[in-house]
């Protein structure tokens, strides 16, 4: 994979200097067939395994009222209770700004999803979640990048963005990706013409092409970002770390930068002790933060899909601190305009006792590569899903999406109209 | 080679495949130009040169210099070093030290709430109960019951106050020094902690440790651990036992933010590491195998054969809920990792027999600072099938110790650890011929790894046009060679942490077993270059916090800076396009060394 990525790049460095032959260039660059608007994939991961259970509860469980005494959300119609879903399931009331979205179908949630693997270690589960390869260590990429890896076409400088200050394992790979904490702090502070000639006219291919690859996305981020950027449609992020960082992909995206992933994320779910007001705090920033980022987009959502993921649940049971510990299934929400939402996806084992996970936390009946799976075909046109999560053979479609608004890789540059 | 002629050489690797094998093969062949050599070998066995260094080596002589830097304890240290590292206690202490002086947040809690004594020691007791009492503070506070926060304001006169508030980093800090020793340590725990976190790179060291250890003790370990290294990296004359320390932690990588890891990685590095460096393979392998942080970091402290657990269980009813079992996590490492490498032709099976070999290897209370200890209750006691040596029942503990002979022993891993070294210090895709070598001299002496550093740093393939300027330098070399260019005045070295941490390096935390990129691939990112250039000018213009710069001494023109920051001469396209891109500007000397900091040569080693 690597050497993929490097004829592709030293092909681009030398067609830019003029001395690559047709043939090369021609591969490097393939055919620009691609619609102008794409498909964008935003994974937003919440770090510290935050307790489904309680986000979306299952409030027609009396198991569930047994099992978490002083922590569970009460019914819905209570004072502070749950917002109804289905009958069956409610919404954690600080995520009210979510619940019109899913009344209007643009929010699916999946529930008892998660990794196979056992482990309750943050640190391995994250690292098997994000690297898409539960059990493998050595797995040198992210799956978001693997998923990337189809340059047919000439891309976007900001094709695969992490709004983060160093590459998260999920996007780490081959294939270019730009991890940035800020686009407005994405620049070189002086002698950037200098600094840009001397790398371009430098013999030095590997940093000529890297060059090439940060001067182009620092010019395309300077551009769309000279403006103060206003949300739409009233949208109002909220201050924190993921309100910002979603506002600044709704940047990208409505820039047509040529965006197709992207990455964010929020931590601090870890809650062993006294859960529930912090627990409620983290979700209102959450859910606030998703829907400014939707009403933002406006009808450009109808291009783009968010999924929420986390390494693994929490106990079904809560703990003597109000709290509780690490477990095993979880709930990831899917958003966006194309979404077959309004629906909770997934088959729910119950809290009985004989089918907790080890008799102690909520079972994983989805794998959430069936999740991530099913929106990289239908969203980001991956065909072989082997090569993106090997070792793992998908099962029936969950049906998550609408329509297969199929698409390869973004026309970049959007001006460039190609009729072949 | 011009620019042409790598063009047409390019073209032709790239129609023979990935690795232009006979151009390569050639170029290592082809010796370097002598004047050349003494860049080469500080490039390589240093984290770059200082001024004047390259006069030194020259006096010294290339040969005779690679002999010293191989007996580093021949080597008189750096005063300025030994200045540096003496306030960095923790440095010195053991891991039950490190946890009784600096104790973790979950200690501090359980303090708090009771269920800990406070420690014995009079003043660390004072200090922990304060950091209690805030714990127990904030969690009221959380819980919404209402409780004033501790006015930092009264402890302060007006005029204090608007100092701290107003004044530059240095005035602040002078507020704080200024106080008699009681009330600083009332502000310290009362400040809010951005307030600190500002005056850090102002403050003396000593100061400034407080300040970390108020907000949060265990901080101050770590922050000890990260400034130790750099300060080694940018003072120390024994330059090649440094970068092999961060060469050899980096292959038996742990990652300092899994749980206790965190107190343990200091003795792991000190102890574990930095001793062998130059020792035998088998001892260094032996060190991690049996060091709590790496028994941790994967997880063998908790392996037990399942049918050990069985017993247990019955016997005890149900207890013991943390033991899943066999854990294959430091068993597949080892085989991957540490010893055989990737696609060496072990098995499934020899991973799980190398596991099962391991069980019972385990850690006296991890949370304590406890050390190794093998619990025969967990231990696997069947016979096993290693790599086609058969471990007979009832070993224990020496199960463990002969998988461990069998690995470092075995060619595959003389091999493995030669090509590691040879990418680190030759070039990204070292010759067959020199990796044979090396891979011979290491089967020959029982993996005595100055005699394979010997048989490398003498070949003809290290000074060869093939390995000259062929490595990419990683963030902490890119950093850490900049302030030894400029011979900058480093005073809080944790400021330089974060930079290289910018650019994708953060030290100390990288979370796969694999560790950091040893090839050049690994560090090229488009995010990060730009930080690159950020960081060249921000060093020159003096603008890091805690780090001083004298550019006026670096010279006045061009060719004069490139001439003190560059091994090699400027090229000659970089030296016209800085002309052009000077034209007209003022060419003070911190532009022009920025720009040479920033060029593409300087990203090489």
């Amino acid at each position: 994979m690597r050497r993929r990525f490097f004829l592709h790049r030293s092909a681009m460095a030398m067609a830019s200097l003029g001395v690559a032959p047709h043939w090369l260039v021609r591969t490097a660059l393939g055919n620009q067939t691609a619609p102008k608007r794409n498909q964008v994939l935003v994974v937003v991961f919440q770090r510290g395994a935050a307790d489904g259970l309680n986000i979306v509860a299952p409030y027609t469980e009396q198991r569930y009222y047994s099992l978490r005494p002083n922590i569970a959300v009460p019914r819905p119609g209570q004072d502070g209770g749950l917002l109804d879903l289905d009958g069956e399931f409610g919404l954690h009331p600080a995520l009210r700004a979510l619940k019109p979205l899913f009344d209007e179908r643009q929010l699916a949630v999946v529930h008892a999803a998660g990794s196979p693997h056992p482990t309750r270690s943050h640190f391995d589960a994250q690292d098997y979640m994000e690297s898409g390869t539960p059990g493998r260590k050595s797995t040198p990429d992210g799956w978001l990048n693997r998923a990337l890896d189809n340059p047919a076409t000439e891309t976007s400088p900001v094709r695969a963005v992490a709004l983060d200050k160093r590459m998260p394992r999920t996007l780490d790979g081959g294939n270019p990706a730009v991890a940035l904490s800020s686009l407005k702090e994405f620049r070189v502070h002086g002698a950037a013409e200098t600094f840009e000639s001397m790398y371009m006219e430098s013999a030095d291919a590997e940093l000529h092409a890297t060059a090439q690859e940060s001067f182009a996305a620092v010019r395309t981020v300077r551009a769309l970002a000279q403006q103060p950027y206003r949300p739409a449609n009233g949208a109002n992020y909220p201050g924190g770390t993921l309100g910002p960082s979603l506002q600044q992909i709704a940047q990208l995206i409505k820039a047509d930068a040529g965006l197709e992933v992207a990455f964010a994320e929020m931590g601090g779910w870890d809650h062993h002790a006294n859960e529930a007001p912090q627990l409620a705090r983290m979700l209102r920033h959450f859910g606030d933060s998703l829907a400014a980022f939707h009403r933002d987009l406006g009808e450009r959502a109808a291009d783009v899909t968010v999924v929420t993921m986390s390494e693994f649940g929490r106990t079904a049971e809560e703990n003597g601190n109000r709290g509780t510990d690490h477990g095993h299934g979880n709930v990831m929400f899917v958003m966006g305009g194309g979404v077959s939402g309004g629906k909770v996806y997934g088959q729910w084992p119950t809290l009985s006792y004989s089918k907790l996970y080890q008799h102690r936390d909520l079972a994983v009946t989805t794998d959430f590569r069936a999740v991530l799976g099913e929106l990289l075909t239908q969203r980001l046109g991956v065909q072989d899903l082997s090569t993106v999560f090997p070792g793992y053979s998908p099962g029936a479609s969950l049906g998550l999406l609408t329509s297969d608004t199929l698409r390869t890789t973004a026309r970049w540059p959007p001006w460039n109209e190609s009729d072949s | 080679m011009t620019g042409k002629l790598m063009m047409t050489a390019m073209l032709s690797c790239l129609g023979a495949g990935w690795v232009c094998a006979a151009d390569e093969a050639a170029s290592f062949h082809q010796e370097m130009p002598e004047a050349r050599q003494v860049a080469h070998v500080l490039d390589r066995l240093s984290f770059g040169a200082r001024p004047g260094e390259a006069e030194r080596v020259e006096e010294t002589g290339v040969e005779q210099w690679i002999e010293q830097q191989l007996h580093p304890e021949t080597i008189p240290e750096n005063p300025t070093l030994t200045a540096r590292l003496g306030p960095l206690e923790s440095l010195r202490l053991s891991d039950r030290e490190i946890i009784t002086q600096y104790p973790p947040p979950a200690q501090i809690r359980a303090i708090s709430q009771g269920r800990l004594p406070p420690p014995d020691d009079p003043e660390l007791a004072v200090l922990v109960r304060r950091l209690a009492e805030r714990d127990r503070t904030r969690r009221m506070r959380k819980n919404g019951e209402g409780i004033s926060k501790p006015g930092w304001r009264d402890l302060l006169t007006p005029e204090q106050q608007m100092q701290l508030r107003r004044g530059t980093p240095e005035e602040k800090v002078a507020v704080l020094t200024g106080l008699e020793p009681a009330r600083l340590s009332d502000l310290l725990f009362a400040l809010p902690p951005k307030m600190l976190r500002q005056m850090y790179a102002a403050a003396p060291v000593d100061l400034r440790r407080r300040m970390m250890f108020s907000l949060q003790p265990q901080q101050v370990v770590v922050a000890d651990l990260v400034e130790g290294k750099l300060y080694r990296a940018i003072y120390s004359e024994r330059q090649l036992e440094e970068v092999l320390t961060d060469f050899w932690f980096n292959h038996f990588n742990v990652y300092l933010n899994k749980g206790v890891v965190r107190h343990l990685a200091t003795s792991y590095e000190r102890d574990a590491i930095r001793p062998h460096v130059l020792g035998r393979f088998g001892d260094m392998l032996l060190a991690t195998a049996r060091h709590p942080a790496m028994l941790f970091y994967l997880d063998n402290w908790q392996s037990a054969s399942p049918e050990a657990l069985a017993r247990l269980r019955k016997r005890r009813r149900g207890a013991l809920p943390r033991l899943n079992g066999l854990n294959e996590n430091y068993a597949r490492e080892l085989l991957e990792l540490h010893t055989l490498g990737p696609n060496a032709g072990f098995t499934e099976d020899d991973v799980l027999a190398v596991a099962r070999c391991f069980t019972g290897w385990s850690i006296e209370q991890p949370r304590k600072g406890g050390g190794f200890r093998f619990n025969q209750m967990l231990h696997d006691e069947d016979a096993k099938t290693v790599l086609g040596h058969r471990i007979p029942a009832g070993g224990g503990i020496e199960d463990g110790f002969e998988v461990l002979d069998i690995l470092a022993s075995h060619p595959a891993t003389a091999r493995f650890v030669s090509t590691k070294l040879a990418q680190r210090f030759v070039a990204d895709h070292p010759p067959e011929s020199l990796v044979n070598r090396m891979a011979e001299t290491f089967s020959e002496t029982e993996g005595d790894l100055r005699e394979v550093m010997r048989t490398m740093l003498t070949s003809r393939e290290f000074f060869s046009t093939g390995a000259e300027r062929s490595k990419l330098k990683s963030p902490l070399e890119m950093v850490v060679s900049a302030v030894r260019a400029v011979d900058a005045d480093v005073t809080f070295a944790f400021g330089l942490s974060v930079v290289i941490e910018q650019m994708g390096q953060p030290l100390y935390r990288q979370e796969e077993p694999n560790g950091y990129p040893n090839q050049s691939s690994g560090w090229l990112n488009a995010g990060t270059l730009v930080t690159r250039l950020n960081f060249a000018q921000a060093l020159a213009a003096n603008k890091l916090p805690g780090t001083r710069v004298d550019a006026s001494r670096l010279g006045k023109t061009l060719d004069a800076v490139a001439r003190t920051l560059l091994p090699a001469p400027l090229s000659d396209r970089s030296r016209a396009v800085i002309e052009a891109g000077l034209n007209g500007r003022p060419r003070s000397p911190e532009v022009l060394a920025a720009l040479v900091l920033g060029s593409p040569e300087f990203q090489r080693r």
